[in-house]
């Protein structure tokens, strides 16, 4: 009941502002824009991470009406807020695709809130770009992932450790919040770690809940754990509001970066804003971009997305980078087909080339999965990553993990297979599950 | 000395070693001295590239140059630069003020496309190392005692003779514990060193009970002989069982730690839902407001005051109080007054003021964590024989008891508080002796909310400062004041502790997730054997 009554309020509010922004601009020009929903939570607890691909969204439909628009039309954004709640997800997807009728949406963070709007998406055939790293085993027609997948992240960063310049990692700690990206990336970590001959008691699984702030035990356990002698190595896939206190004990319990590094997967720049880094420095994040990148791409991109939200200090992560990628493949395959038709565009996009902030090209694949580099960034005392470490090129990203049983003999190809988990063992489609 | 280390170094240390005693020896000799070494050490440093600026680290360790340790040091804290044109080495100090590497005189001009020398954790570890060695003949007792414990983690062979003399040296008995402990270290991993030598080490390392030393003698080379590899077992043992006993010991500090933050966030609930029977479930929201009453107060002060920064959470306390407290009354008097005696509306309509709230800090401050610094007294942790209790929780279980104390006195102590107790005791007959029951009423809902907003300031220092940051008290909250007993502020203090104590014994059996729902289960079945909590009120006020 209550969660009704929130519903209703958040609904309506949100309503009375889209309805706000649709007024005002279809008055203007009500034949000539294209819609491009945007789903990301402006409310309740994943607003914290949503809000900022919102504006960015915003960013580059602005940035991209002031080029003259997408097939001589001016892109028009629709923003909903769902508000953290799951199937509140399902309900404004089906708003902004079967009220207002947009050509694509942008939007989603956790993978709960993807899993829920995916039936929406099939069942009114329209395009999702996802732009947060996940945990793989998916590949949906309707759906362009333009975050890493697994072996764009978590291997890569495990390979870095047990490497020489990351300490030559012996023994290992998986903590992670308890939820499904974790406990997949965790999965596939635990079986890449066995086959690289680590034993099964050099390995140490830890799982919290969502907003854990007590990390008193936990930390002194991963201090025990690491003095036993072989170099230890926590790799977090910790989630949200839990990485502050982690990290604030980590320092005050004085685990410094030299003695046992912490590699994150969901902790970037945005996320350091909230934290005095100077006991963290050289704890070590794996993503495919990062603010400090030289490169000139990057520079103008930070530059105007600054001028943008009026804040010089306001920083750039991955997922925004990725949603960057996403937003020109879009706008490149729409130029392509001559059309904003779904079936067309879907089809258009795979193979579509357009220029990352890493100074690289990016490449939609087969599998609706990225090509991108992958960087390891050491945290300095300013709240950046310094990269220490990079793929020499890009990886192509891979739907279903190599490491586990019953994902790796599936593929994802939508341009000649049209299935996205044909069984190379089998010769079916869909025969997985 | 030389005859002393000679026969077990390997040779090719040996030259390294002797360079670094004449070095250390003849520390007057004029700059240049070696300055090949020198030269070719700082021009490993401008190819930014981790692999040369380690060998450079290495050779200007063992160069004895007289700026070796000062640019190993700037190198460490990031005031190190190169000049890319130039190849040339510079470094800052404090007052970021330019001087030549090589020569330690101040820079004439400063180069355009200066860029600093990259660290990662390899190399952070080879220079605390390089440090370590060459900062055992410092004058400052501090520092050789950080960098005995820096040779004691490297076990770096080179630092031995080094090591060797300064033990001699040494006046300071504390200083030459750890220099012992780090000799030790050195000899039980290098080979060739006598048994009996090595079964010294072996005690002078099992002197202390902690986890390192534990790891150390766990990780023998394999060339140990058998005596010595079974004093080392035998030793581990005892430590083990040290550490143990230990770790059941910090399970209670963790538990009453863990317990003090449950206190104060309870405890304002204690007031409104235990003293006046509001379902406040906006009760985490004024927490929360605390909390951003204290980025305010640190914001004001770093702009305005810098100097009194240390002193920020000092203001922001009776701040928080006084925000908090306001914000509480306002609801009060504007919506709960309304809905005495109807619990279900109470529920539905402070759940709706709990989500205003959280909006409306969304919209003012942002939805992203804000930043809230921690003052350099309550920084670090406390090390006391293994255990390690960080300050800002023991500075939080003392601040959670005055609270509780003070809030125990304005209740039995105050003319408010004898208003409050009449109040809730019997609301017509204390009406009738003269009391304003609703301006009670409200001043009751303001201390709580107060008393929360002040549990702010100290989880600001926690957890993060975020719109959400009430919601992960409040199910909490309420858990104890239920549990303790309603109505009953030492129910409440034995309730949080209770609480903290049995999660932190659980945590390590059942993990942190299974370990919050057998607690949540044990609860509910003592909730279901006694419905009224740990210490129940007696009498008439209960049924009223």
């Amino acid at each position: 009941m209550l969660n009704i009554f929130g519903s209703i309020a958040k609904g309506a509010t949100a309503f009375a502002a889209a309805s706000l922004v649709a007024g005002g601009l279809s008055a203007a020009s009500a034949q000539d824009t294209i819609k491009v929903g945007v789903l990301h939570s402006l409310s309740g607890t994943m607003a914290i991470s949503e809000t900022t691909l919102k504006d960015t969204v915003l960013f580059l439909i602005d940035e991209q009406n002031k080029k003259g628009g997408v097939l001589g039309k001016k892109l028009e954004a629709v923003v909903v807020d769902p508000a953290s709640n799951w199937p509140l997800f399902a309900e404004k997807a089906r708003e902004l695709i079967a009220q207002e009728k947009v050509a694509v949406v942008f939007g989603c963070w956790t993978s709960v809130s993807r899993k829920s709007v995916l039936p929406v998406f099939k069942e009114l055939n329209s395009i999702l770009f996802y732009p947060v790293q996940y945990e793989g085993e998916e590949s949906e027609r309707n759906v362009f992932y333009t975050g890493a997948a697994p072996n764009q992240q978590a291997i890569p960063a495990v390979d870095y450790l047990m490497s020489e310049d990351g300490g030559s990692v012996k023994r290992w700690v998986l903590a992670g919040t308890d939820y499904v990206y974790p406990q997949t990336t965790n999965k596939i970590l635990q079986a890449y770690l066995k086959s690289k001959g680590v034993a099964d008691e050099d390995i140490m699984i830890n799982y919290t809940p969502f907003g854990h702030s007590d990390w008193q035990t936990i930390v002194s356990d991963i201090k025990k754990f690491g003095s036993a002698g072989k170099k230890t190595a926590v790799v977090s896939t910790i989630n949200g509001d839990a990485n502050v206190p982690f990290y604030k004990e980590l320092s005050n319990q004085g685990v410094k970066a030299t003695d046992i590094p912490v590699v994150a997967f969901s902790v970037g720049e945005e996320e350091l804003a909230g934290i005095d880094t100077k006991d963290l420095v050289g704890h070590l994040a794996a993503w495919n971009y990062f603010q400090s990148v030289d490169d000139p791409a990057n520079a103008e991109f930070i530059k105007s997305w600054q001028a943008f939200t009026k804040n010089d200090k306001r920083v750039t992560n991955d997922p925004m980078e990725a949603t960057v990628i996403g937003f020109n493949m879009w706008v490149k395959a729409v130029e392509k087909a001559g059309t904003v038709d779904v079936d067309k565009v879907i089809d258009t996009l795979p193979g579509t080339e357009v220029a990352n902030l890493t100074g690289g090209t990016s490449k939609m694949l087969p599998n609706h999965h990225l090509t991108k580099p992958v960087l390891i960034g050491e945290i300095k005392a300013d709240g950046q990553f310094d990269v220490v470490w990079e793929t020499e090129d890009l990886v192509p990203g891979d739907a279903w993990t190599d490491f586990l049983p019953g994902s790796k003999e599936l593929e994802a190809d939508w341009v000649d297979l049209k299935c996205g988990n044909y069984n190379t063992e089998t010769k079916k489609c869909g025969a997985a599950s | 000395m030389p005859g002393f280390w000679t026969p077990m170094t390997l040779a090719p240390f040996r030259r390294l070693a002797l360079t670094l005693l004449i070095a250390l020896a003849c520390l007057s000799s004029p700059p240049g001295a070696r300055a090949d070494a020198v030269d070719d050490a700082l021009a490993l440093f401008t190819t930014d590239k981790f692999n040369d600026t380690a060998t450079g680290i290495q050779a200007l360790a063992t160069s004895g140059h007289d700026n070796a340790l000062t640019i190993l040091r700037a190198m460490t804290d990031g005031r190190l630069f190169y000049d890319p044109a130039g190849k040339t080495v510079f470094y800052r100090d404090a007052q970021s003020a330019l001087f030549d590497a090589k020569t330690g005189a101040a820079a004439a001009a400063e180069p355009a496309g200066l860029k600093a020398v990259r660290l990662n954790n390899r190399l952070r570890t080879a220079l605390e190392a390089a440090r370590g060695g060459l900062a055992l003949m410092d004058p400052d007792p501090d520092r050789r005692r950080t960098a005995a414990e820096a040779v004691f983690r490297s076990r770096d062979a080179n630092a031995l003779p080094t090591l060797t003399t300064a033990i001699g040296e040494e006046k300071d008995t504390r200083v030459r514990t750890e220099m012992e402990r780090a000799r030790a270290a050195i000899l039980l991993t290098s080979s060739g060193v006598a048994e009996e030598e090595r079964l010294a080490a072996v005690d002078t390392i099992s002197g202390r009970a902690t986890a390192e030393s534990a790891a150390l003698l766990r990780s023998l080379p394999a060339d140990t002989p058998q005596g010595v590899q079974e004093a080392a077992e035998a030793a581990v043992t005892i430590i083990e069982g040290k550490l143990a006993f230990l770790a059941a010991f910090q399970n209670v500090l963790y538990g009453v730690s863990l317990g003090s933050v449950l206190l104060l966030a309870a405890v304002g609930l204690a007031i409104t839902f235990g003293q006046m029977g509001v379902i406040n479930m906006a009760h985490g929201e004024m927490v929360m407001i605390g909390a951003y009453t204290t980025f305010m107060v640190q914001d004001i002060i770093r702009n305005a005051a810098p100097y009194l920064f240390d002193y920020s959470l000092f203001i922001a306390v009776p701040a928080a109080f006084i925000v908090a407290g306001a914000v509480g009354i306002a609801i009060e008097r504007s919506v709960i007054r309304f809905l005495y005696g109807r619990p279900l509306e109470t529920l539905l309509a402070t759940w709706g003021i709990s989500l205003i709230l959280q909006q409306a800090v969304r919209s003012i401050f942002g939805p992203t964590n804000r930043e809230v610094g921690t003052p350099s007294w309550m920084s670090g942790s406390l090390d006391f024989m293994g255990l390690s209790l960080t300050y800002n929780r023991i500075a939080i279980i003392v601040f959670a008891l005055m609270v509780f104390v003070a809030l125990l006195l304005v209740l039995k102590k105050t003319a408010l508080g004898l208003q409050v107790r009449a109040v809730t005791q019997n609301r017509r007959m204390a009406a009738a002796m003269g009391i304003r029951t609703d301006w009670i009423d409200a001043m009751t809902f303001g201390l709580g909310s107060g008393v929360a907003g002040m549990a702010g300031v100290a989880l600001s220092q926690i957890d993060n400062v975020s719109p959400n940051l009430g919601q992960g008290y409040i199910i909490d909250s309420f858990m104890v004041v239920v549990f303790g007993g309603v109505g009953n502020l030492w129910g409440t203090l034995v309730g949080a502790l209770t609480l903290g104590v049995a999660n932190k014994f659980l945590e390590p059996y059942a993990g942190a997730v299974l370990g919050k729902i057998l607690l949540l289960v044990a609860i509910i079945l003592f909730i279901q054997k006694r419905p009224r909590g740990l210490f129940a009120l007696k009498g008439r006020a209960v049924e009223a």
